[in-house]
């Protein structure tokens, strides 16, 4: 089972420099249950290593058990750890708060609750200098403002008084950083430091922690985004399973892997590249045809029309979170509404389904009014467009199994069933559709996967046979290979049953495998539209130009 | 020919796994198990008649015969107890009930109807939630005057505020519960949202606080009676029980003391079985 | 101990888009208008108590000139008109039911809350010099409770899981216990067969104890339990794992940055225990013959002396809400955060 784990580095990777943290055989337990199974590597001054996997692969833990705190009821051994020279093994735990801070510092995703709440951004960041005995109250508030202001946060001295939820994400993040690199340490160890944060913000993220490198600092990056990783990675080990299944210079691991299971990584990702194929290797049988495409430019199934939403907020502030906003969704098309958080593109979403109220303007279903009648009236057109959400488990009820909740939403369609044989027989038909299988009826929606949770509702959606299906991030939540089955799932039932998407999502990737025309949403107003391929070739408007610079691709590598 | 004989594998009863597995539970459940006995089936559990008076027999502390001691008529205090069973309990459910049916219906009132309805019952709850439980049933038993009614409704009055609280919070919850949205998305009415979503996973959670409830209002009505205000000096119950004992105090403890402690462990039983279904019913609403 | 309270969820971020779009109003300016708010709204719900108390005596059942003289005279008969007229002069029940309502309001404000049926004395009087010893034995308790629940749970919570278990174990049972018989368990151990303290403690210092501890114990396993809980669950959060990856040791991860955490919905239950704890202060006053409202209320609910009673209701839901100001002005200390409990 670990004959192979232990990849010597290619000869691209040597380095004249010795290692600074070396790992041999690493591996790592809970219980009987082995997370990590003998992995090893290296990291050296100045390098970006990068440890890429999936849910469950382990990166996590393993990053953990670098700075010793695996966690309660963890087992963990190997042939060797060492740091600059030091034996990791034999820490004790006074040795590891020393070293912690000090030597290695740790950068975990998302701020918001990764920063002490009740605390001020500057004693967050002055506390490792507090801990190891640097300087003294006064030297440190100086310190935590250089700090701040190496890592561009603006007026850092109102900024380290202030707490952290009253800093933009971005802020937050860098301030993270600043705390984590407060005592220049030789190796800082990033646990997804920019999954929570918008392209943009991503994009200077990473260019922080590169800058960082360019100082002779060692990184581990820890990700589960491999174009993330190809911005700033010298080597990349991809991990399954508490395994290393490839290990190499960034370059070559990126364009040219080994393994199947990279390569089947790298294939899943969404991009221009990726349009109109599959991403997920097509299933037994399957063979991999072209997409055909039937949009009826002459038939918009979903017209708005100027639509402006205003929200009052605690503070009796008015809003506009949506701001004029017109479009036309096509017979069998699909339309990408693109944007960062808070930009209003789910308020338009839940406009069109007519379930937020707008403040002006109106959403045409067919050419007849929607958003305007009557809730009574609408019921009875409900049926000609559903709904796919960012997390289905919320939007079950936790009592109902699955054939309770597809029984439910049949009863819904123009076709209700008219006995609970047909009731079933035609929810095990949409399972099938879905591929889901008999057996999920009875299954607690709690209990399935992620990846099975998303293909019941994209089942319940069908249901009642609708022409429209807004798709709300419907795969920000998936591991990158289950993504791709949902979204080729999605292409499947769009070309076997003609239905059109309105696509919503804050991956322009994702956006732009999917989508025939886009629209690009910021601050609630529509700054760019138009056909998917022209938009991404050519983006006319400003903001579209810096969504795309800072897109991370693969090519960087 | 051989034959070979196959360990049987020895697997303990259900009861047996259970009770390693959730002890507290298991013995939660026992201590239930025989209040409703004694509630429902006392002569079950003694042998002696609850009313009988041995006047050679009066304040003799516990022994293997009077397992609780007798009291100043020579009564045996444990049959007391036991014959008390069914009141105290009733009290307690009826008490518990009285709550809810209020808590409920304000509750609800204020989660669905939301608006102007909503602030008023709110404030309305956070006035009488300014008087502690046990104020607010005195202030009932001043204006009706003690009886075993009065004790009922007291001590459901004095605790549905809380629950009132409580209840329109969970229904608040789950109104805004996303599976709420998509059952309206699907084109359900309003009604049917209510019936199918909204109530029963508003109610699930209730149920384990209804368990929690009872053991307090047994509590709660137990202060009452000790105060005096409980049901009269005669009857078993067990708030009336140490109403009677205070005046023995300091040569009888076993008075006070071991009725307290019947009513402590059913207290103590009732909420961690409560405890242990809201758990249960958080981890399946995850 | 009830286990029936909402704690509310700070609220963090309402807008959810992670950028801070607030208005810049200074700290100060948003606390200080949070608190005129809650001023007003505190004296919103006094006078709505009022008008609770105020109806419960009319509530009760028959005519309220002829149950007065009843009760005065320990009797049961009616009286003619003539008789009644001079209570009902007295007393006041021969104005408009509103005029006497704004009466009882207005009074309320000034310190009058009605004259008691029993003792021809304005309840004011009968119950004011007995809230001093009450509330003594009340905040005492208080105070004892949240040292003995912080200290349990800084000492118990995940630790070994022995320690932990005995500690959970302990907050649970103590929870569960009815003030009367810790106060009698207290009394026959302590006062009766060790000689400790006095039976009858009176307001001396040594016969204080006994009732604070009483009080305390309860009290103190309810807010451990809600705390244990929250500093569980502080401790799985991330920043607690950021500051472990600085270097910050066990103790000093519990005591800078989860203790601090972790007693948020127990400052928030406080002043709802301290209302909690008026109304134990009762049972503990009379078992230890101590004087207080307890004693008060006691001979007034025996003797159906009404407006006493609501006296004593409505003092103890004043001081309910005072205390709960108090509290959203130390949640505010603690919590910076803006919405804090609404």
């Amino acid at each position: 089972m670990t004959t192979s784990t232990a990849i010597e580095p290619g000869p691209e990777t040597l380095d004249a420099r010795p290692a600074l943290l070396t790992v041999e055989n690493l591996r790592v337990s809970f219980g009987d249950a082995e997370v990590v199974k003998g992995i090893s590597f290296t990291a050296r001054p100045g390098g970006c290593l990068a440890i890429v996997g999936e849910t469950g692969s382990g990166k996590s833990v393993t990053a953990r058990t670098l700075v010793g705190l695996t966690g309660r009821g963890s087992h963990v051994s190997a042939d060797r750890i060492d740091l600059a020279g030091v034996d990791l093994r034999r820490a004790s735990g006074r040795e590891w708060r020393s070293i912690r801070g000090r030597e290695v510092g740790f950068v975990l995703q998302d701020a918001l609750v990764s920063l002490d709440q009740l605390r001020r951004v500057g004693d967050e960041v002055a506390e490792p200098l507090r801990l190891h005995g640097w300087g003294n109250r006064r030297s440190r508030a100086e310190r935590v403002v250089e700090l701040l202001d190496a890592v561009g946060v603006p007026e850092p001295e109102v900024k380290a008084r202030q707490r952290p939820y009253e800093l933009s994400g971005g802020l937050r993040q860098r301030a993270l950083i600043a705390s984590a690199i407060a005592l220049d340490p030789k190796l800082v160890v990033a646990d997804e430091p920019t999954t929570a944060l918008d392209v943009t913000v991503q994009a200077q993220v990473l260019d922080l922690l590169a800058a960082s490198k360019e100082r002779g600092t060692s990184i581990i990056l820890i990700s589960h985004d491999l174009s993330v990783v190809a911005r700033l990675a010298d080597q990349v080990a991809v991990m399954r399973a508490g395994e290393i299944v490839e290990f190499g210079s960034a370059h070559q691991v990126l364009h040219d892997p080994k393994h199947a299971y990279t390569q089947a990584l790298l294939d899943a990702i969404p991009s221009e590249h990726t349009r109109g194929t599959r991403l997920a290797p097509p299933a037994d049988g399957v063979s991999d045809v072209p997409r055909v495409r039937k949009i009826d430019r002459d038939r918009p199934v979903l017209r708005a029309r100027n639509l402006v939403k205003v929200f009052q907020g605690p503070d009796k502030i008015d809003r506009t979170v949506v701001n004029d906003v017109s479009f036309d969704l096509f017979a069998g098309e699909t339309l990408g509404i693109v944007g960062e958080s808070g930009s209003g593109k789910t308020t338009t979403a839940r406009i069109a389904l007519a379930l937020t109220e707008a403040t002006s303007g109106d959403v045409l279903l067919h050419e007849k009014p929607w958003s305007s009648i009557s809730a009574a009236a609408r019921r009875t057109v409900r049926k000609q467009i559903g709904v796919i959400y960012q997390d289905p488990l919320s939007s079950f009820d936790p009592r109902w199994p699955v054939g309770r909740i597809l029984a439910d939403s049949l009863r819904t369609g123009s076709r209700p069933p008219s006995s609970k044989t047909e009731a079933q027989e035609r929810a095990v038909r949409l399972l099938e559709q879905v591929g889901l299988t008999r057996e999920h009826l009875t299954t607690a929606p709690l209990r399935l996967s992620g990846g099975q949770r998303q293909r019941v509702a994209i089942a319940r959606a069908l249901a009642p046979e609708p022409g429209i299906i807004v798709c709300d991030e419907p795969v920000s939540a998936l591991d990158v290979s289950v993504q791709a089955q949902v979204l080729d799932l999605l292409t499947d039932l769009q070309d076997e049953l003609g239905v059109s998407y309105l696509f919503i999502s804050h991956d322009l990737g994702v956006i732009h495998h999917m989508s025939d025309r886009i629209l690009v949403m910021k601050d609630g107003r529509l700054v760019e539209q138009g056909d998917a391929e022209a938009v991404f070739a050519a983006p006319a408007h400003p903001y579209t130009q810096r969504l795309l610079t800072a897109l991370p691709r693969l090519a960087q590598a | 020919m051989t034959t070979i004989t196959l360990p049987t594998v020895v697997r303990s009863p259900d009861w047996v796994r259970h009770l390693r597995a959730r002890p507290t539970t298991v013995l939660a459940s026992l201590v239930v198990v025989v209040a409703l006995v004694a509630a429902f089936a006392p002569g079950v559990l003694t042998p002696h008649s609850p009313t009988t008076i041995h006047l050679q027999q009066t304040l003799r502390s516990p022994s293997w015969h009077h397992l609780f001691g007798t009291d100043e008529a020579g009564r045996d205090l444990f049959t007391r107890v036991v014959y008390g069973t069914r009141e105290s309990l009733g009290i307690g459910v009826g008490a518990t009930a009285i709550a809810m049916a209020i808590a409920i219906v304000f509750g609800f009132t204020a989660g669905l109807v939301g608006g102007i309805v909503d602030s008023l019952i709110t404030r309305l709850l956070e006035v009488l939630f300014s008087f502690p439980a046990l104020l607010l049933a005195l202030l009932v038993v001043a204006v009706r005057g003690p009886s075993l009614e009065t004790e009922l409704i007291a001590v459901g009055v004095g605790s549905a505020p809380g629950y009132a609280r409580m209840v329109r919070g969970q229904v608040l919850n789950v109104r805004e519960a996303p599976y709420v949205e998509a059952a309206s998305a699907l084109g359900h009415r309003r009604r049917t949202v209510i019936r199918r979503h909204l109530f029963p996973n508003a109610f699930r959670p209730l149920v384990a606080v209804m368990t929690l409830g009872v053991g307090q209002s047994i509590v709660w009505a137990s202060s009452l009676s000790f105060l005096g205000f409980g049901v009269p000096p005669p009857s078993p119950e067990w708030g009336a029980l140490l109403d009677a004992g205070r005046d023995f105090i300091t040569t009888s403890w076993w008075l006070e003391i071991l009725p307290g402690l019947v009513i402590v462990l059913l207290a103590i039983a009732v909420t961690s079985l409560g405890r242990t279904l809201q758990h249960k019913l958080e981890g399946a609403a995850r | 101990m009830t286990i029936l309270v909402e704690v509310p969820e700070p609220a963090v971020d309402p807008a959810g888009s992670g950028v801070d779009q607030r208005p810049a109003a200074r700290p100060g300016v948003r606390l200080a208008r949070r608190i005129v708010w809650k001023v007003a709204g505190a004296v919103a719900v006094v006078i709505a108590a009022a008008s609770v108390t105020f109806f419960a005596q009319l509530a009760v059942p028959g005519d309220r000139a002829t149950i007065l003289l009843n009760i005065q005279t320990g009797q049961h008969q009616h009286y003619t008109a003539a008789q009644l007229a001079p209570v009902r002069k007295e007393f006041g029940f021969d104005n408009p039911l509103v005029a006497q309502w704004l009466r009882y309001i207005g009074g309320v404000f000034h310190g009058d809350l009605g004259t008691s049926y029993t003792q021809h004395r304005p309840v004011t009087q009968v119950v004011g010099g007995q809230l001093g010893p009450s509330l003594i034995i009340t905040v005492g308790a208080l105070v004892v409770a949240w040292i003995l629940a912080i200290g349990i749970t800084l000492l118990t919570v995940k630790r070994r899981p022995v320690v932990s278990a005995l500690g959970s174990l302990w907050e649970t049972f103590t929870a569960c216990l009815p003030q009367y018989w810790v106060g009698i368990i207290l009394l026959v151990i302590f006062s009766v067969d060790l000689h400790w303290f006095p039976v009858i403690g009176g307001t001396s210092v040594k016969g204080t104890v006994l009732p604070i501890v009483t009080m305390a114990i309860p009290l103190a396993g309810f807010l451990g339990q809600v705390t244990r809980d929250e500093f569980e669950k502080v401790l799985d959060q991330p920043f607690v794992t950021t500051a472990r990856t600085r270097g910050q040791s066990d103790t000093g991860v519990r005591l800078r940055h989860a203790l601090r955490h972790a007693v948020l919905p127990a400052i928030t239950l406080s002043g709802w225990a301290l209302g909690a704890l008026l109304s134990g202060a009762v049972i503990v006053e009379n078992i230890f013959g101590r004087p207080g409202i307890g004693q008060v209320l006691v001979t007034a609910v025996s003797t159906r002396d009404v407006p006493t009673v609501s006296g004593v209701v409505l003092a103890v839901a004043i001081v309910y809400v005072i205390a709960n100001l108090l509290v959203d002005l130390a949640y505010a200390l603690v919590d910076p955060r803006l919405g804090g409990p609404a």
